[in-house]
């Protein structure tokens, strides 16, 4: 399977008190656990990106808990009202365990 | 649209099969989106209004279909929104995905793309910090449906 990779999209600056924008995807199947494989009709099991996670500066800004109906390569758009400058860090957790994790530095001014 | 193509046919019924082995009662009756939704109201009842669901009317491709959400509220730490859920009420199971919000968020939207499996309602509740919640709903009409791929 393909490396997954997670790419964010995040203003460098941002005034004081603006409402900022973030964009995230994550290159993942999202085998949802309902499709068979047509050879053998077996089942494919379910693996998925389960739950993402944004903190900035430690806090928790926003989180998602997903289910198989998100698409393939989930995209995640939310917002942040931008008080101090600091570091974003976004986690993603697959259901394998496995988490993968991007930072982003936003400085206000 | 009165008439079903060929693809569509075996796209639903292939929806209808993977349901019924897997457990969940078939396709075409209501699937778990009452259970889902009472689990996170508590049973309470929610007042419509203030969730803003923007879907397209008509989703050529049920497997990405763009969502975005909004609701209304000045998200102040005394006055925010918690959580919004989404269920789909024909997908073989109907849980999409559920939003946590804080006062930092600065404003309650948020968008993704999501799977359909066939013409359906999407639905959202929304939990306010005081508890209170909401529900809108809309209708999706989806041509090719999103249940495999």
């Amino acid at each position: 399977m393909a490396s997954i990779k997670p790419r964010v999209k995040v203003p460098k600056t941002a005034k004081k008190g603006e409402v900022i924008e973030i964009k995230t995807l994550i290159s993942h199947k999202m085998e949802t656990g309902q499709r068979k494989d047509r050879k053998t009709g077996e089942t494919i099991p379910r693996n998925i990106i389960n739950k993402f996670v944004a903190n900035f500066n430690g806090n928790q800004v926003f989180a998602m808990d997903i289910d198989p109906a998100v698409s393939a390569n989930p995209y995640i758009k939310f917002n942040m009202k931008a008080e101090t400058s600091g570091e974003f860090e976004f986690t993603w957790v697959d259901d394998d365990g496995k988490k993968y994790t991007a930072t982003k530095k936003l400085a206000v001014n | 649209m009165t008439e079903f193509t060929r693809r569509q046919v075996l796209s639903v019924g292939g929806c209808a099969l993977a349901a019924a082995v897997i457990g969940v009662r078939p396709a075409f009756a209501a699937n778990d989106h009452q259970e889902i939704i009472a689990k996170f109201t508590g049973g309470k009842a929610a007042k419509e209004g203030k969730i803003g669901l923007d879907l397209p009317e008509i989703a050529e491709n049920g497997n990405t279909v763009p969502l975005t959400l909004s609701v209304e509220s000045p998200m102040t730490k005394d006055d925010y929104v918690k959580r919004v859920i989404v269920v789909a009420d024909g997908n073989p199971r109907a849980a999409v995905a559920t939003f946590h919000f804080s006062p930092a968020s600065g404003v309650a939207e948020a968008s993704t793309r999501m799977r359909l499996a066939k013409t359906q309602n999407v639905i959202a509740f929304a939990e306010m910090s005081d508890g209170s919640l909401y529900m809108a709903k809309k209708q999706v009409k989806v041509t090719i449906g999103g249940c495999g791929g």
